[in-house]
């Protein structure tokens, strides 16, 4: 997934007026109101990293996705709606939805019932401190980077709205996020997730509306979508897997999009995960990813049909697409474009401040996961240990004041070199691939060992960028090209690879070291958990609505439906 | 401070309708007084202002609703979990 947003030239700029500023400043204020409002709830390090346990299904649910609502999804989708057509869909329908199904019926049982604070901390309950190392240390630098990514982002709009210097934009919109993140904790970031999640629907609604109404309606995209209206079909996707054969681009899609590189990221990644543990009981904590699944489905109209749109309508991107002069544009910056050329002052504002909460969403979700780890998983493991419960929410704070100030160099690296970036971002997806392989089979096979455990992730990540580097251009100047394979499909393959070495290791490995003792694994494994602490005691008698597996049922016949619809 | 206390202010969901409710109005005022010709022309004629406007307007009212009617009931202490119930970290 790309995420490179044209740096902040000046190309273009949005004329905002004053009521676009009253409409962005009042979003502003309710931000920082909610830090200080949820501050007065912090009195533990419990309620300070997972909101206390306490939270509703329908707010964890509405804060899981809405943590990955930020840059990458906005900005990158509508880029690849523009670029490559509704083929992009697959990034939710195939690439998000049945792992946040799965998620929330498989593996959250054992995240919520076994008590952990962080996904590390299971592996390290599960398999010891080698493993455990592995994954919070590439956590922990994965996080940072991308919340620079987001911060940069964040800092370009500020930039493009006001024209402040974009140091100045970047330390700003910095501070903002700290104070909320700072004060409150993950109350403070899950319930502003929420509000940004409805501001972010609040501007990309009425944005998808005219954009339609201008373009003369679903017809009017039929008819004047270039190249052709096979751009509005989402299967099999050759031209965003970038593999010719139509099978194989299918092949590819559902193994290394939909299974190996969906899962590893919506089960294993702690930014996600922590939105559900901080549910109030295990059934509500298994409904959040799964209720998060149904808005999920429909986010594809309002940010994929817009920048499909936007490449018709507005005219630099026809020229992009048309291989014309593109007057310096990227698709990247298809929202912004329709924004500048369709909406009047007024609900200009509410998009900026949509996009505006978009970014700061995704930042504070990083920000909170990565403080949570530092604290609980790097810096009471291996450092401080033993101090009582107010040095490590303390060492929280400190953390998130640490991981900001990160942040704006990794932005202003960002803003020099986004292709670095990108493969970056490439090479961090590939630490999640083998994750998931890992969890699934310590999960369920008892007898695998902690020796297991760290070997299988350190070789299925190897091979992941052995795959990156013989490919042609997954990890740019560093592929050597030697396996005919590039963009996205070379990133389904190495993923693919990453499991498949990841199953073989541990497997091997097991066969011949000493597994943990049974009772040690108790609640982290399946067949050694008791039934009865997997589920809550009333969840027969809950309504179908509330039951997470009848929830699942409906979320993947829906997601069916819909891909039948726009095959 | 009482036992058992509603969330108030502090209730998400107030929030939400709150700030849905304050960009209604602007934008319906905005759509109904000061869309000019020109704006108008660039979305070929749709006044995104009012309709947004009406729209979030009634998302607002909803919400308010839902408070109104299923007011949310926190304990004015955080309930000790079983686990550490006990650190007060101050």
């Amino acid at each position: 997934m790309t995420t490179t947003l044209a740096a902040a030239d000046g190309s273009f700029r949005l004329d905002a007026d004053v009521f676009d500023y009253t409409i962005v400043a009042i979003y502003f204020a309710v931000v920082l109101g909610i830090g200080f409002l949820a501050r007065r709830q912090v009195s533990t390090s419990i309620d300070f990293f997972l909101s206390g346990r306490s939270l509703p299904a329908w707010v964890t649910g509405l804060a899981f996705i809405a943590a990955n609502l930020g840059a990458v999804e906005i900005m990158g989708m509508s880029a690849n709606g523009a670029q490559y057509g509704m083929a992009t869909v697959h990034y939710f329908w195939i690439g998000a939805v049945p792992a946040m199904l799965f998620l929330g019926v498989v593996m959250m049982p054992f995240y919520y019932g076994s008590g952990v604070r962080s996904v590390p901390e299971f592996m390290r309950r599960r398999f010891g401190t080698g493993a455990h190392l592995v994954n919070a240390l590439s956590f922990s630098v994965a996080q940072l980077l991308i919340a620079g990514i987001n911060l940069f982002l964040l800092a370009t709009i500020v930039n493009r709205l006001l024209g402040w210097p974009l140091w100045v934009s970047l330390v700003v919109a910095a501070a903002v996020v700290l104070s909320y993140t700072a004060l409150g904790g993950l109350s403070a970031a899950i319930y502003n997730e929420v509000l940004q999640f409805f501001v972010i629907v609040a501007a990309l609604v009425p944005l998808t509306i005219i954009a339609l109404h201008k373009v003369g309606g679903w017809q009017g995209v039929v008819d004047k979508v270039q190249p052709g209206p096979e751009q509005l079909s989402s299967w099999p996707g050759t031209d965003l897997t970038g593999i010719d054969n139509p099978f194989w681009s299918v092949v590819g899609l559902v193994l290394g999009l939909g299974f190996v590189l969906s899962f590893g990221y919506w089960t294993t990644n702690f930014v996600e995960v922590q939105r559900a543990m901080a549910s109030s009981s295990m059934s509500a904590a298994r409904r959040a990813p799964i209720i998060g699944a149904f808005p999920k489905m429909f986010i594809p109209f309002v940010v994929i049909i817009p920048g499909i749109i936007a490449a018709i309508v507005v005219p630099e991107l026809a020229a992009l697409k048309s291989g014309g002069d593109a007057q310096g544009v990227t698709y990247n910056d298809a929202i912004l474009l329709l924004m500048r050329d369709l909406l009047p002052n007024g609900m200009l504002g509410v998009a900026l401040a949509g996009l505006l909460a978009s970014f700061m969403a995704g930042m504070a979700a990083n920000i909170s996961a990565f403080n949570t780890v530092f604290s609980y998983d790097l810096w009471q493991q291996y450092v401080v240990k033993d101090r009582e419960d107010g040095y490590y929410l303390k060492v929280g704070r400190i953390a998130t004041v640490g991981a900001t100030v990160v942040a704006i160099g990794t932005a202003l690296i960002a803003s020099n070199y986004d292709n670095l970036m990108d493969y970056l971002q490439t090479l961090f997806g590939f630490f999640n691939a083998p994750l998931f392989a890992t969890f699934i089979l310590g999960m369920f096979w008892k007898r695998m060992t902690p020796t297991a455990g760290w070997s299988g992730l350190v070789a299925g990540t190897g091979a992941a960028v052995l795959v990156a580097v013989l490919s042609e251009d997954a990890l740019g100047p560093a592929s050597i090209g030697v396996i005919g394979l590039s963009g996205q499909g070379a990133s389904f393959v190495a993923a693919g690879a990453a499991f498949a070495v990841d199953i073989l290791v541990s497997v091997a490995v097991t066969l011949v070291t000493a597994p943990k003792p049974e009772k040690e694994l108790v609640g982290l494994v399946y067949s050694l958990t008791p039934k009865a602490d997997l589920v809550d005691p009333d969840e027969g008698a809950l309504p179908w609505y509330q039951s997470p597996v009848k929830l699942a049922g409906i979320g993947l016949v829906l997601v069916v439906v819909l891909n039948v619809i726009f095959r | 401070m009482s036992e058992k206390h509603t969330a108030g202010a502090f209730d998400v969901r107030t929030l939400i309708g709150g700030l849905l409710g304050v960009y209604g109005l602007i934008l319906t005022g905005l759509g109904l007084f000061r869309a000019t010709e020109a704006e108008l022309a660039r979305g070929d004629g749709l006044n995104i202002n009012l309709w947004a406007g009406i729209g979030m307007l009634v998302v607002s009212a909803a919400f308010l609703t839902w408070v109104r009617l299923r007011p949310l009931v926190v304990p004015a202490e955080p309930t000790s979990s079983p686990a550490d119930g006990t650190s007060d970290g101050s």
